[in-house]
């Protein structure tokens, strides 16, 4: 996500040696070519991607660490001091620092999750494509069956039965939105077969196997990347609703949904302590859903 | 149109029927059912009752039949909490969740309808760009921050309208004002992209084409087009009026099913959580079976179309 | 062609057809299409088949037969004795080595995310995987110079290739196993007419450098006169007539057949004054016409060609299935020159 950021810069040079167009023009046409809140988008993704990389070596304090003394600490600004910009917690815990690790965590369990909902996906998509008939009966009904139950319910119920362990809960997280990616893939994988090339391979004597690993993910694998993009803020939103509500992120681990649940008995003494991961929230999933629109109008028009 | 209507009925039950499975499955998951429906402190002939009619003793494919006959006869344990049937704990909270989201239904068409309908017709005007900015503002906004702030803006520094309960009649605007925002902007998302597809559509150029007030054209042919696919996800949000306040009731600690599931799930109250599991399998199951026919009923084109896809 | 050699290639009574449905009705009528309706030929080690017929006459449909491509319907395709089958399976897999296709569009049967190199290199790949990278580079560099590929193309695209380029790339692919039976359907249609000698030279030269045999389908008559050792003429999923190209083409029997000959062009004889002009379209296959397919356009039809099929029969060498032919004394036929 850091390289996308990359090729404004490389634009911005080009256009510059342009000694064609006036300097307004040049501006206008790359705000056309990089819309400002697209710009915007791409510099959270890559300040995100940043705090999630360097998270343990950006934060001021240990996320844990609790100093009763300093509880309760307003922002800077807000009264506050420099040494906690974002103000304490209940326990005199740093807001900045317990923010950072929970981005991390919340966007490390999103992309774990997109990724298993996005193999799933694609192998019950494929294989549906592949054998039609009783399979791919059998397996549009089940993306019926997921598609008509809202997920938080199902996600509830597994969680009340199985109880709550971080693997359990990532992996449930990766049944989220796996029916929307299973759809996409079986229908491009069935007009790729259709489709000239893949035809031709299966003549050369390719194995399935190879023809649609080879083959027919590449070929589509754009418009898929571009479903995962949309699945992932809608995969930070479920998670960070069941932290939330208490039966996500177990402490003393943290997410961004988990630090508002708790902050908001705070919310007349301390609203900072909510208001900070809910802003990071927002942005986050704002940041990537603006992004993921932006690709798909860019890379593939044909799909909604 | 009788053998559509039989296929989608076939396939809502084998849907319901995929839902029981799922509860079979993780409540045998789980443990053994007896403790986990009666809860552990229950008396030693209360469990051996519930094996010898559950069939506990039995092959695992008669437990699975028999699990569906207790289901069909509402016979789905007690409450760990208070005893009492989970079916009558989770029905008496049924009221309470209605009283706030069909208020909310009601706000999120009120305004996303329209709302939808004019940023389509002012296509890449600042008012549709202004529409489309807040309702993807509702798509990334979780339910329970716009909550929080609300709550922040109205009861604690306006001191308006009280912050959770539900003693009074205020105690519902907060929650249903919530609900209502985040729906609308979904609904006025669907509305948009449904109205500019039937707007591209060349039998409305040749409306306007052949001298028809475009005024005409908007109400008589692109309304009715553009309906039909907001029909389907106003559907889903008709079978989730049970379903979608689990956050919001949460956050707002207003005593309705959505609530109840969450302390439930706190406190693995299992038969509790069984049975609204399967209470919102089956609205859900129903409300989008209702629609698939309505939506049959009014587009003929769908029909045919589901029919060749063979499902 | 000596009695000791054996077909590389023969088919017998080969039939494919489809359930379709037609408008009307609930659910519409059900009927059959008969895309193939039982043809009949071999091909001899190291000769060449032209198959020569208007679109949806059967020759694709023929084509995706007797590769096994598509399930046949009934009849039997044996394939240098064994029998070819439309099970996808690892046997079937590995007789692709031995039987090969060109397409019709060069551009949908190569893999728009893969370079020349990797394109043609592909078999190699799938067959012997065991093969070293650097033999297979160079195998790969020197098919390419066997259809004409300049070094530099090898790590081009497809969409970056002349239509041209594009064939000759196919035609390295189905080429690099060495096969010994290959399909070309409508191998050089989709090409401007330049380029289309160019690559039949190409398909000529490399026929007589490696022997493959060879089933050549068009609806172009030069094309297959050019490429062929013997031909054969179908019409709406039947043979209507074949033998020697020189035999078909100079004395052609069967009333469509001279009337396809009349259509081209030549020095000698202008093609408007001599032209047969065929009555209407070619009727729809769903409701073939009884009797011989070919008499609700045929201008000279009797009353047994509505009834009867006529068989195709053989007069040294050279099958006609016309009552008119075959019922007439030999030699006489009804000859139009």
């Amino acid at each position: 996500m850091t390289l996308e950021l990359n090729d404004p810069k490389s634009i911005a040079e080009d256009s510059g040696s342009g000694s064609v167009f006036t300097a307004k023009d040049r501006l206008t046409a790359f705000f056309e070519t990089w819309p400002p809140l697209v710009l915007f988008a791409l510099f959270w993704i890559a300040f995100s991607a940043f705090v999630v990389a360097f998270a343990p070596l950006i934060a001021p304090y240990d996320f844990m660490s609790m100093d009763l003394p300093s509880r309760l600490t307003p922002p800077v600004f807000f009264g506050g001091v420099w040494t906690h910009p974002l103000g304490t917690d209940e326990l005199g815990r740093d807001v900045l620092s317990r923010l950072i690790i929970s981005i991390r965590i919340s966007v490390v369990i999103a992309f774990l999750s997109t990724l298993i909902a996005a193999t799933l996906g694609v192998t019950l998509g494929f294989l549906a494509a592949y054998f039609r008939g009783r399979v791919e009966q059998l397996i549009l009904i089940l993306i019926d069956a997921q598609a008509s139950m809202p997920f938080m319910i199902i996600a509830l119920a597994v969680l009340a039965f199985l109880g709550n362990s971080l693997t359990l809960f990532v992996i449930l997280m990766g049944f989220y939105g796996w029916e929307r990616i299973a759809r996409i893939a079986r229908g491009l994988a069935i007009s790729a077969n259709e489709q000239g090339y893949a035809t031709a391979v299966r003549d050369l004597g390719a194995s399935p196997w190879r023809i649609y690993s080879r083959h027919i993910l590449p070929n589509i694998a754009s418009t898929l990347i571009v479903s995962m993009t949309l699945n992932f803020p809608e995969v930070i939103l479920l998670e960070s609703g069941l932290s939330f509500l208490g039966l996500g992120i177990q402490p003393p681990m943290t997410s961004l949904g988990n630090m508002v649940g708790y902050g908001r008995d705070y919310i007349q003494s301390a609203p900072w302590i909510m208001l900070a991961p809910s802003v990071a929230i927002v942005l986050t999933t704002l940041s990537i859903s603006i992004v993921g629109d932006w690709m798909r109008d860019l890379f593939d028009p044909t799909l909604k | 149109m009788l053998r559509y209507t039989l296929l989608r009925i076939l396939r809502a039950l084998i849907t319901v029927t995929l839902i029981v499975s799922l509860a079979f499955v993780i409540l045998r998951l789980s443990g053994d059912p007896a403790i986990i429906i009666l809860g552990p402190e229950a008396p030693p002939e209360a469990y051996a009752a519930f094996r010898t009619n559950w069939g506990l003793d039995q092959p695992i494919w008669i437990q699975y039949l028999k699990y569906f006959g207790a289901v069909s006869q509402g016979d789905l344990g007690n409450s760990m909490r208070d005893g009492r049937s989970a079916l009558q704990v989770v029905g008496e909270r049924v009221p309470l969740t209605l009283a706030i989201t069909i208020p909310a239904l009601f706000l999120k068409i009120l305004i996303g309808l329209p709302a939808g309908i004019c940023a389509a017709l002012y296509r890449n005007t600042y008012i549709d760009r202004l529409i489309m900015t807040v309702s993807v503002m509702g798509f990334t906004v979780p339910s329970f921050v716009l909550g929080l702030v609300l709550a922040l803006i109205f009861a604690v520094k306006l001191g308006w309208l009280p912050s959770g309960g539900s003693d009074t009649w205020q105690h519902a605007i907060l929650p249903i004002l919530t609900m209502g925002l985040i729906g609308a902007a979904v609904i006025a998302r669907f509305t948009r992209s449904a109205m500019l597809e039937v707007l591209g559509q060349p039998y409305i150029r040749s409306a306007s084409a052949k001298g028809l007030v475009w005024r005409e054209v908007v109400t008589s042919h692109a309304l009715p087009n553009a309906a039909i696919p907001t029909l389907t996800i106003v559907g889903f949000m008709v079978g989730s009026l049970v379903a979608g306040a689990v956050v919001v009731e949460s956050v707002f600690s207003w005593p309705g099913v959505g609530r109840l599931l969450v302390t439930a799930v706190a406190n693995r109250d299992l038969a509790v959580v069984q049975v609204i599991l399967l209470f919102i399998g089956f609205t859900m199951v129903f409300a989008n079976l209702t629609v698939d026919l309505l939506y049959g009923w009014v587009d003929p084109r769908l029909r045919t179309k589901q029919l060749q896809a063979g499902s | 062609m000596s009695a000791a050699e054996t077909p590389l290639l023969s088919v017998t009574n080969l039939k494919r057809h489809y359930d379709v449905r037609l408008p009307g009705g609930l659910f519409g009528t059900p009927a059959t299409l008969k895309a193939v309706d039982g043809i009949s030929f071999e091909i001899m080690k190291g000769k060449t088949l032209g198959l020569v017929g208007e679109s949806g006459c059967g020759k694709s449909t023929t084509a995706k037969l007797v590769l096994g491509h598509i399930p046949v319907t009934a009849g039997e395709i044996r394939f240098d004795g064994e029998k070819v089958t439309a099970n996808h399976n690892a046997q079937w897999r590995a007789l692709r080595r031995r039987m090969q296709m060109i397409y019709q569009d060069p551009l949908g049967a190569l893999d728009r995310r893969l370079s020349v190199a990797d394109q043609i290199g592909e078999p190699i790949q799938i067959h012997a995987p065991e093969t070293p990278k650097a033999e297979r580079d160079e195998r790969v560099a020197s098919l390419m110079a066997d259809v004409g590929l300049r070094r530099d193309m090898a790590d081009r695209f497809p969409h970056e290739l002349s239509g041209g380029q594009r064939q000759r790339v196919v035609i390295a692919r189905a080429l690099s196993l060495k096969p010994d039976l290959l399909v070309g359907d409508e191998p050089v249609s989709a090409l401007d007419v330049s380029i289309q000698a160019q690559v039949l030279n190409l398909l000529d030269d490399l026929r007589q450098s490696t022997g493959f045999t060879a089933l050549f389908i068009s609806h172009d008559l030069k094309v297959v006169r050019q490429m062929s050792d013997r031909v054969a003429v179908m019409y709406l999923g039947r043979i209507v007539e074949s033998g020697a190209p020189e035999e078909v083409f100079r004395r052609p029997q069967h009333p469509y057949t001279q009337a396809l000959v009349s259509a081209i062009p030549t020095i000698r004889r202008s093609a408007v004054a001599n032209r047969i002009v065929l009555k209407g379209d070619p009727p729809n296959p769903v409701n073939a016409p009884s009797g011989c397919p070919f008499h609700t356009r045929c201008p000279s039809a009797i009353a047994q060609c509505k009834s009867e099929v006529p068989a195709l029969l053989e007069t040294a060498g050279h099958k006609v299935a016309c009552h008119l032919v075959n019922n007439a004394p030999a030699g006489a036929g009804i000859a139009a020159e």
